[in-house]
C-alpha cells in the first residue's frame, strides 16, 4: 500500500512503489483529466502539481512521493487557477483539449511564481507542454490576459 | 422531450447497402465521394438538403430548456461541434448559452455523411459542408413546431408568433413560452417537411463569435476523451506488434508475463499478442517481458533510403496519365528557359496527443457497446460486427471526444476497432476490454503520409510566360487496394495522390501531370490535407521558381496566370495586402515568402515573414487569408489556420519516419517532436466576407504554411529548399 495526497485527500492504493503517478491517478483514482501522451516526459501532457510545483506524473514515481500532495486540473484552485481557467475560456484555447490540462497546469505554475511573464518566460516555461492542434498562440494570450486580470 | 409522430427513418436501407456485416467490398461504399464540396459545387453533384427536414434526428429540447444537437461528425479538435449546434441553433432562434451537443449513434441511413454517399463519417473538410442545409432545414423545422404549438394554444395566428434566443412571443396578446414549456406540444405537431429558412440577414449567430461549447469542459478534466473511458469490470490490453510491417507472429512465450503483478492473461490475435491486464501500469509490465519470435516472410524489410532510391530510379521512366493539355513536351523543347527541380516528401506521423485506443464491452444480451474516437462510424460498426460474428444492428457505437486525430482514427479497416475487437472475441466478452496504444504503439503502427517524389520541368517563353509543364510524381496511393478504391480510383490514378496539382487552377497553355503508384509494404494513409500536403509544395514552390526566372514579382506571376480563378486571387491580394508584401525586405536573412493554393473547396494563401541562415529557420509571422464561403464561426476558422500553422510546421522543419530495414526508427517526440511554444509564430487571418455556401477549414489552413516558408527561406537566403522537411545543409555558407 502507497499513501498520497490528492487535491486534499488522502488515499491509499495498491500498487508498486515504482509505478508513475501518473497512471494511479488515471487508474486507480479516476482522475482522468491528467493525460497520457508520451510516457518520457516530453509532452507534458501529465503534468501535474507536487507541492505547487509542475512537475509531469509519467516520471514521478509514487514511491518517491513522500509528504508531498499532489494537485490535479479537477482539483486545481485559487486565484491564479481561477485566472487561467477564465482566460482560456474567454479566448476559446482548445481545440482537441487533449493537452490542455498539462497546459494549464503549466501555465499556472508558470504564474504563481512570476506575476507578469514575458513572452521570454512564456516559452521557457511552456516548451515542455506539447499541443499538436498548435494553440499556441491563444495559450500565450491567455497567460498574458490571466496575468492582466490578476494584477 | 421534442418528439415528432413521424417514426425515425428506419434500418433496413442501411442493411441492403451493406450486405450484413461484411465490409471489406468496395460495394458497400458507392458514391463515396473525397472531392466533396468541390464536386458538390460542380452540377449534378450530391443532394445536400437531406431530404424532408428532421428535426428529430438532430434537436432535442428538454423540459427545463435545454437545447440539445446532435453531432453526426466526430470533434477531434475542430470545434465542428460548435460549429454545427451554431447552425441549427439560428434557425431555431435558440438562446445559446442553453445548447449543448452529443454525439449520435452510428445510424448511416439517419446521419450519413451526404458528401461521402452512404456513409456516416468525418474527413475531407466536409463537416459543416455537407450538414449546412440539413442544419438549417432541422432547426426551421423544429422552430416552425414550436410556433405551431403556441399558436395552438394561445389560439392566435402563427403568423404573428415571433421567437428569439429561446422564447416564443405572441406580441398582441402579450403572451410568451420558453422552449422547454411548449417542447410537449411542439413535439405533437406535424413535422414541416419544406420549412422557411432565414435569409442571412436574419441570422444572429452564424457569423458572429459564440462561445465553444467544449470549452468549459475541456478546461476542467471533465471532458471524457476514449481514454478516459472506464467501464465496471473493465480490463485494459496492450498489443506487442511485429518490429516490421506485414510480420506476423511466429512463437510466443507468454510464462514470463503471465507472472507479472496484475496480468490477467495474454491471447494472440492477428495482429500481435495481447497482454491483458488489470491496469494500464500492469499492461505495459507485462508486455514487456512477452517473449515472441516473428515471422518476416512477408514483411517489408528495406530502409526508406531504398524504398526512397527505388521511386527515383520509376521516375525516369513516363507514368499513368492523369491529365493532360496539348503537347508540353514539344512546348518546353521550344522554350526560351527550361527549369527542373525534385521535391521529396518523408512518410509522416500523425501523431495525435492522444494516442489510438477503444473500448468494447459485450453486454448479457450478445450485443456490443463500442467507445472510442470514432471518425468513420458505418465503416467502424461493420468492422467489430464482422470480427465479433454479429450484424451490424447489434453494435452501438458511443463517440467520444477525440484528443486529435488528423485522419489517423479513419482508417478503411477500422484498424484498432478490428483489433480490440479480436482481443474481445479472444477472451470470450468475459470483461470490457480497453486497447491502449503507447505512443510508440502509435508512432510506429505505419498509416502514414505516403512517402512522395515529384520531378517538374517547365519551360518559359522569351517573356517570362510558361509554355509548358510536365509534372510527374510517385507515392504509394492510399486508396488502391483499400475499399475505395473501385469509387476513387480511375485508370490506376489516385485522385488523391495528386489532387491540387493535376487540377491545377494555373492557366497553363500545356501541361501533363503522370502518377506512378509505389507498392511498398508502409501502410499509408491521409494526413490533414490529404494530397495537398505535397503537391501544394511542389506547385507553389515550383511557380515561385518560374516567377524568379522571370523576374517577376511572385504575387503578380500567379495573378497573372489566376484570372479563371476569383477566389484563389482574391485571397491571395487579401493576404498580400495585409502582410504588407509591396513593402517586404528582402535578403540580409530575412524574407517574405507566398503561396496560394485551395482544397476541399476553400481557398487559402499565405504570406511567411521567415529568418534563416545556416543553423535555424525562424518564422516569425504568417499572414492568412481565407474563403470557405459564408463564415460560420470566425472565431474557430482563426483557430483552425493558426492550430494549422503550429500543426504543420514541424513537417516542414524536421520531421520524418524513416524505416531501417523495415523498423520505424522514430517512435517517440524526442526524435519525433512536434512544434513547440517558443517556433510558434504570429499568425494573422483575415476572413473574406462571401454568401456562398460554407465549406470547411479542417485541413485548407496546411497545404500553404510549408511552400510559404520555403518561398520565404529563398528570399532571405537566395537558396531554393524544395524538399522536406526543409535541410538546412542548403543553407551553408549564406
Amino acid at each position: 500500500m502507497v499513501k498520497l495526497t490528492v487535491n486534499g485527500v488522502a488515499h491509499s492504493v495498491e500498487a508498486d512503489p515504482e509505478t508513475p503517478l501518473l497512471w494511479v491517478l488515471r487508474d486507480h483514482l479516476d482522475k482522468t483529466g491528467t493525460k497520457y501522451g508520451c510516457g518520457i516526459a516530453q509532452c507534458g501532457a501529465c503534468t501535474v502539481h507536487l507541492d505547487g510545483q509542475p512537475v509531469r506524473a509519467c516520471q514521478t514515481r509514487i514511491g518517491d512521493l513522500g509528504e508531498a500532495k499532489v494537485t490535479t486540473i479537477e482539483g486545481v484552485s485559487g486565484r491564479v487557477a481561477e485566472a487561467v481557467r477564465t482566460a482560456w475560456r474567454g479566448l476559446d484555447v482548445v481545440q482537441c483539449g487533449y493537452c490542455q490540462s498539462g497546459q494549464m497546469m503549466s501555465a499556472i505554475g508558470l504564474l504563481s511564481g512570476n506575476a507578469k511573464p514575458t513572452d521570454a518566460d512564456i516559452d521557457g516555461a511552456m516548451d515542455g507542454n506539447v499541443c499538436r492542434c498548435g494553440t499556441y498562440q491563444r495559450i500565450r494570450a491567455a497567460i498574458h490576459e490571466a496575468a492582466r486580470s490578476l494584477a | 422531450m421534442l418528439k415528432v409522430r413521424q417514426a425515425l427513418e428506419t434500418a433496413p436501407s442501411r442493411r441492403a447497402f451493406l450486405g450484413g456485416a461484411t465490409v471489406a467490398t468496395g460495394a458497400i461504399l458507392l458514391g463515396f465521394t473525397l472531392g466533396g464540396p468541390r464536386q458538390a459545387r460542380a452540377a449534378g453533384g450530391p443532394d445536400l438538403t437531406g431530404g424532408p427536414a428532421k428535426p428529430n434526428a438532430f434537436v432535442r429540447i428538454a423540459a427545463d430548456d435545454t437545447v440539445t444537437v446532435m453531432i453526426k461528425h466526430l470533434d477531434m479538435g475542430q470545434g465542428n461541434t460548435t460549429g454545427l449546434a451554431t447552425i441549427l441553433a439560428d434557425e431555431l432562434d435558440a438562446d445559446w448559452a442553453t445548447v449543448r451537443t452529443a454525439f449520435a449513434p452510428a445510424d448511416a441511413a439517419l446521419y450519413n455523411n451526404m458528401l461521402m454517399g452512404p456513409v456516416q463519417g468525418t474527413g475531407g473538410s466536409t463537416a459543416i459542408a455537407n450538414s449546412w442545409l440539413q442544419l438549417r432545414r432541422a432547426g426551421a423545422a423544429a422552430r416552425a413546431m414550436l410556433v405551431a404549438a403556441a399558436a395552438e394554444s394561445w389560439k392566435v395566428s402563427a403568423a404573428e408568433i415571433t421567437v428569439s434566443n429561446g422564447v416564443v412571443r405572441h406580441a398582441a396578446s402579450n403572451r410568451q413560452a420558453r422552449f422547454g414549456e411548449l417542447a410537449e406540444a411542439a413535439a405533437a405537431q406535424p413535422v414541416p417537411q419544406e420549412p422557411t429558412l432565414k435569409r442571412p440577414d436574419q441570422w444572429t449567430l452564424i457569423g458572429t463569435k459564440v462561445p465553444r461549447l467544449d470549452s468549459k469542459a475541456k478546461t476542467d478534466g471533465s471532458a471524457t476523451y476514449s481514454l478516459d473511458i472506464r467501464r465496471p469490470g473493465q480490463v485494459t490490453a496492450m498489443v506487442l506488434h511485429a518490429p516490421r510491417f506485414g510480420g506476423v507472429v511466429a512463437t510466443v512465450n507468454s510464462k514470463a508475463a503471465r507472472a507479472m503483478p496484475g496480468v490477467l492473461d495474454v491471447v494472440t490475435i492477428p495482429t500481435g499478442v495481447a497482454v491483458i491486464a488489470r491496469d494500464t501500469w500492469s499492461a505495459m509490465k507485462g508486455r514487456e517481458v512477452l517473449d515472441v519470435t516473428w515471422d518476416d516472410s512477408g514483411a517489408e524489410t528495406r530502409s526508406s533510403d531504398t524504398i526512397l532510391a527505388e521511386y527515383r530510379e520509376r521516375l525516369k521512366s513516363p507514368g499513368i496519365v492523369a491529365s493532360e493539355r496539348g503537347d508540353a513536351g514539344g512546348a518546353i523543347a521550344k522554350a526560351a528557359k527550361v527549369l527542373e527541380a525534385e521535391f521529396t516528401f518523408p512518410y509522416l506521423a500523425h501523431a495525435s496527443m492522444e494516442p489510438l485506443n477503444a473500448t468494447i464491452e459485450r453486454a448479457p444480451d450478445g450485443t456490443y457497446d463500442v467507445f472510442a474516437g470514432c471518425q468513420i462510424q458505418t465503416i467502424e460498426q461493420a468492422v467489430v460486427a464482422a470480427t465479433l460474428g454479429v450484424t451490424t444492428d447489434k453494435v452501438r457505437l458511443h463517440t467520444q471526444w477525440a484528443g486529435g486525430s488528423f485522419g489517423r482514427r479513419a482508417t478503411p479497416g477500422a484498424d484498432y476497432f478490428a483489433e480490440t475487437a479480436a482481443i474481445v472475441k479472444a477472451t470470450g466478452g468475459k470483461a470490457p476490454v480497453h486497447l491502449v496504444w503507447t505512443r510508440e504503439d502509435d508512432m510506429a503502427g505505419g498509416y502514414y503520409r505516403p512517402m512522395v517524389v515529384h520531378k517538374l520541368r517547365a519551360g518559359l517563353d522569351a517573356a517570362g510566360a510558361v509554355v509548358g509543364w510536365e509534372h510527374r510524381m510517385i507515392g504509394k496511393s492510399i486508396m488502391i487496394g483499400s475499399p475505395f478504391e473501385a469509387m476513387l480510383v480511375k485508370n490506376g490514378v489516385d485522385s488523391t495522390s495528386i489532387e491540387g496539382a493535376s487540377d491545377t487552377p494555373y492557366a497553363l497553355p500545356a501541361y501533363r501531370f503522370e502518377v506512378h503508384n509505389a507498392r511498398e509494404g508502409v501502410p499509408v494513409l491521409w494526413w490533414r490535407s490529404v494530397g495537398h500536403t505535397h503537391t501544394a509544395q511542389a506547385m507553389e514552390v515550383f511557380v515561385d521558381e518560374l516567377a524568379h526566372a522571370a523576374g517577376a514579382d511572385p504575387v503578380a506571376y500567379r495573378l497573372g496566370m489566376l484570372k479563371g480563378a476569383p477566389r484563389l486571387s482574391g485571397v491571395l491580394t487579401l493576404a498580400a495586402e495585409k502582410a504588407g508584401w509591396a513593402s517586404r525586405p528582402s535578403g540580409k536573412g530575412q524574407g517574405f515568402g507566398v503561396a496560394a493554393h485551395e482544397s476541399f473547396g476553400s481557398y487559402v494563401a499565405m504570406v511567411a515573414d521567415v529568418t534563416a541562415d545556416a543553423a535555424k529557420v525562424k518564422v516569425n509571422r504568417i499572414v492568412a487569408a481565407v474563403d470557405v464561403g459564408i463564415a460560420v464561426n470566425p472565431d474557430i476558422i482563426r483557430a483552425q489556420v493558426e492550430g494549422a500553422v503550429g500543426f504543420a510546421l514541424s513537417s516542414v522543419l524536421r520531421n520524418k519516419i524513416t524505416l531501417k530495414d523495415g523498423v520505424v526508427q522514430e517512435t517517440n517526440f524526442d526524435t519525433y517532436e512536434p512544434t513547440r511554444m517558443s517556433e510558434m509564430p504570429v499568425v494573422e487571418v483575415h476572413i473574406v466576407a462571401s454568401t456562398v455556401a460554407p465549406t470547411g477549414i479542417g485541413e485548407p489552413g496546411v497545404p500553404v504554411i510549408a511552400p510559404a516558408i520555403s518561398n520565404a527561406v529563398f528570399a532571405a537566403t537566395g537558396r531554393r529548399l524544395r524538399s522536406l522537411p526543409l535541410d538546412l545543409g542548403g543553407l551553408k555558407g549564406v
